[in-house]
């Protein structure tokens, strides 16, 4: 992470009895593309309006380029914001909503002018500024938030679930675009997004909350390799858990016996939630394969297809392996000359302890 | 098919029973003669002529447009205050404080009228028009709340905090955003608390003492039968003024749902 710009310490927040966030504490670099993520009611937008000043935070600090920003309003901080609703001035032309920030700017009218039509022109939406506000589609809505923030070239720029009032195609199409923009502008995105798929695709780090707390906080590839909890492991994309015992300490983390799998080695940053003799591993679907005929791995594990779903370019299985009750789910790549199983059938799996995580 | 004609009959009934004593206002204005009979005598703008030359017409006429101008804005101020807070914040008792304020709105205007006379004697204000003020205050600003909230309850919260978010302190986001989102709500209600204060008649009689509003001295003239033309050829006016202002009221609330890019949930008319 490059020099920090937003820095939260122990930040709680009590809505009268209920306690909304549970001492949140992080640093977000500038510059950087960071994502909230968690389930509905976890307090993310709750933070986000910390941030930007609309809520007062109960106890601890917030800081916006090493500045305590307690008792500042919301209109003296560096920051903007992309509202769900999109709030777009329905009263106001396309231009006059973009330009709404830039009136207590010293600028001349000529040059708030460019401005806008620049600002307008990043975003897509060039020679739309005459147009009357409340004519405007979903997705350019959106756009017109995002200029009116962008054009005040804010040191934050905070987008409460920008994206989920689009349609499907339209929120791909946004995705990519918000990324580009923001690695164009240079602006330090914050997101809020219950959505993991979307976290996962646009940030450079992310922080998964439940409950007002943060579980864990970091890039998305650790965050799906390498889930901090079991609970984490369940919310990003799918994890089996199987029973799993912990034996005999190694020099570099532990010796694990996966039930219906077998022994190997964990590395102690597979076993984020310390030590305990009993708990489950977690592996996701695609760290698991269907041996064929002839073909050989280190480790291997006899199993039977309990049921299989054909998905074109993948096939998901559920699959016992021999010694457990429950089934996992395995999901295999098609490649031509390889032939789907059928349930019933006997398989061998593979499978890679580098893969697992041990929760106790 | 027999039922589809009854019912239209009914309807044309129900109209002309309602709205044909009003026609013949216009009727009876225009025509050449003391005595309100058929057949009509003949055309004349005679009465019309002798509204201009009475004087205490005048008088009332002052008062009248006095009473309802400080009678809508006061109300208007108060039901914008009152549709504010029911639209924003959350306090305990809300729901019954709002209810207390939409009461006068099927208070029997007798009642009103009378206790407020008796409050008035007591506390030994003398009648002027600005007790009328405060009775039609009173009586208004339920239709204000009524037409205002709609305005306010339909402002997206966000769309404040928004203009806070891009640097406006809160007084300039009340100037830039609300007021212009809620001006056609504001005006329908200046238009409408104006109406009904021009046309109210029992509490203006109990509380106006020597200063008769327009339907006080309207009533006041009934004793003399020769000035009947007369009466009716200022009630034309009156009809005339009041269903002008309703319709503007109408067409600035429809405006401003339109602007703000809402549906209409109702209005009066
Ligand atoms: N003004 C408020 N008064 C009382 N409780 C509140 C208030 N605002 C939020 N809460 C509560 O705080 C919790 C967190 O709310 P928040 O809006 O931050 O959730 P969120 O993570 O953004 O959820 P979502 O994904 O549904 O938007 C919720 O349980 C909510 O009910
Ligand atoms: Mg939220």
């Amino acid at each position: 992470m490059t020099r920090p710009i937003i820095e939260l310490r122990n930040v709680h927040k009590y809505y009268g009895d209920y306690h909304a966030l549970r001492g949140i504490t992080a640093d977000i670099g500038a510059g950087e593309f960071f994502s909230l993520l968690g389930p509905s009611g976890c307090g993310k937008t709750t933070l986000l309006r910390a941030i930007a000043g609309f809520e007062d935070i109960s106890s601890g600090a917030i800081l916006i380029d090493h500045r305590e920003m307690e008792g500042v309003p919301p209109n003296k901080r560096p920051t903007n914001m992309v509202f769900q609703s999109y709030a777009i001035f329905p009263h106001l032309s396309v231009a006059q909503n973009v330009g709404f920030g830039l009136r207590r700017s010293p600028m001349s009218g000529e040059e708030k002018r460019k401005a806008v039509a620049e600002a307008l022109e990043m975003v897509g939406l060039g020679g739309y500024g005459a147009r009357a506000a409340h004519a405007l589609s979903g997705g350019q809505r959106q756009r017109v938030a995002l200029a009116r923030a962008l054009i005040l070239k804010p040191k934050v720029l905070l987008l409460d679930e920008p994206l989920s009032a689009l349609d499907k195609k339209m929120r791909e199409q946004m995705q990519h675009e918000l990324r580009r923009l923001q690695r164009q502008v240079g602006i330090t995105f914050i997101l809020v997004t219950h959505d993991q798929e979307e976290a996962l695709i646009m940030s450079d780090r992310i922080a998964v909350m439940f409950e007002g707390s943060v579980a864990q906080l970091t890039d998305p590839q650790t965050l799906y390799r390498r889930p901090a909890t079991r609970r984490v492991g369940e919310f990003i994309g799918m994890m089996n858990f199987l029973p799993a015992k912990l034996s005999g300490e190694t020099s570099g983390g532990a010796m694990v016996e996966v039930a219906g799998l077998g022994t190997a080695e964990l590395l102690s940053d597979q076993i984020p939630e310390g030590r305990a003799r009993e708990g489950s591993i977690g592996v996701r679907p695609e760290s698991l394969t269907i041996l064929h005929e002839g073909q050989t791995a280190p480790r291997e594990a006899n199993a039977e297809v309990v049921e299989r779903t054909y998905y074109g370019d993948m096939t998901y299985y559920d699959v016992r392996p021999e010694g457990v009750d429950g089934t996992v789910s395995v999901s295999m790549r098609n490649m031509p000359g390889r032939r789907v199983s059928e349930p019933g059938e006997r398989v061998r799996l593979a499978w890679d302890p580098a893969a697992m995580v041990f929760f106790p | 098919m027999t039922g589809k004609r009854v019912l239209t009959a009914y309807a044309v009934l129900y109209l002309l029973f309602l709205y044909a004593p009003i026609v013949l206002l216009p009727l009876f204005a225009f025509n050449d003669g003391t005595v309100i009979a058929f057949p009509l005598r003949g055309f004349t703008l005679e009465w019309f002529e002798e509204l201009t030359r009475t004087a205490a017409l005048h008088q009332a006429t002052l008062n009248s447009l006095v009473i309802a101008s400080s009678t809508s804005v006061l109300a208007t101020c108060l039901g914008m205050f009152a549709a504010r807070a029911g639209a924003r914040f959350r306090f305990p008792g809300k729901g019954g404080i709002l209810g207390f304020i939409m009461l006068p709105l099927v208070l029997p205007e007798i009642i009103v009228a009378i206790s407020l006379l008796v409050v008035l004697l007591q506390l030994g204000l003398s009648l002027s028009i600005w007790t009328v003020v405060a009775g039609h205050v009173l009586i208004c600003t339920p239709f204000a709340v009524a037409i205002l909230n709609g305005s306010f309850a339909g402002l997206d919260r966000s769309l404040e905090e928004a203009a806070v978010d891009l640097g406006e302190t809160p007084l300039s986001t009340f100037r830039l955003v609300t007021l212009p989102l809620v001006t056609p709500g504001i005006v329908a209600s200046l238009l409408i608390c104006f109406t009904i204060s021009l046309d109210e008649f029992i509490i203006a009689f109990f509380l106006s003492g020597n200063q008769p509003t327009l339907p006080v001295y309207l009533w006041s003239q009934l004793r003399f039968p020769g000035r009947l033309p007369i009466i009716f050829a200022l009630g034309t006016i009156l009809v005339c003024l009041s269903v002008g202002l309703l319709v503007a009221a109408e067409i600035f609330r429809r405006r401003g749902l339109r602007k703000a890019g809402l549906k209409d949930t109702g209005g009066f008319l």
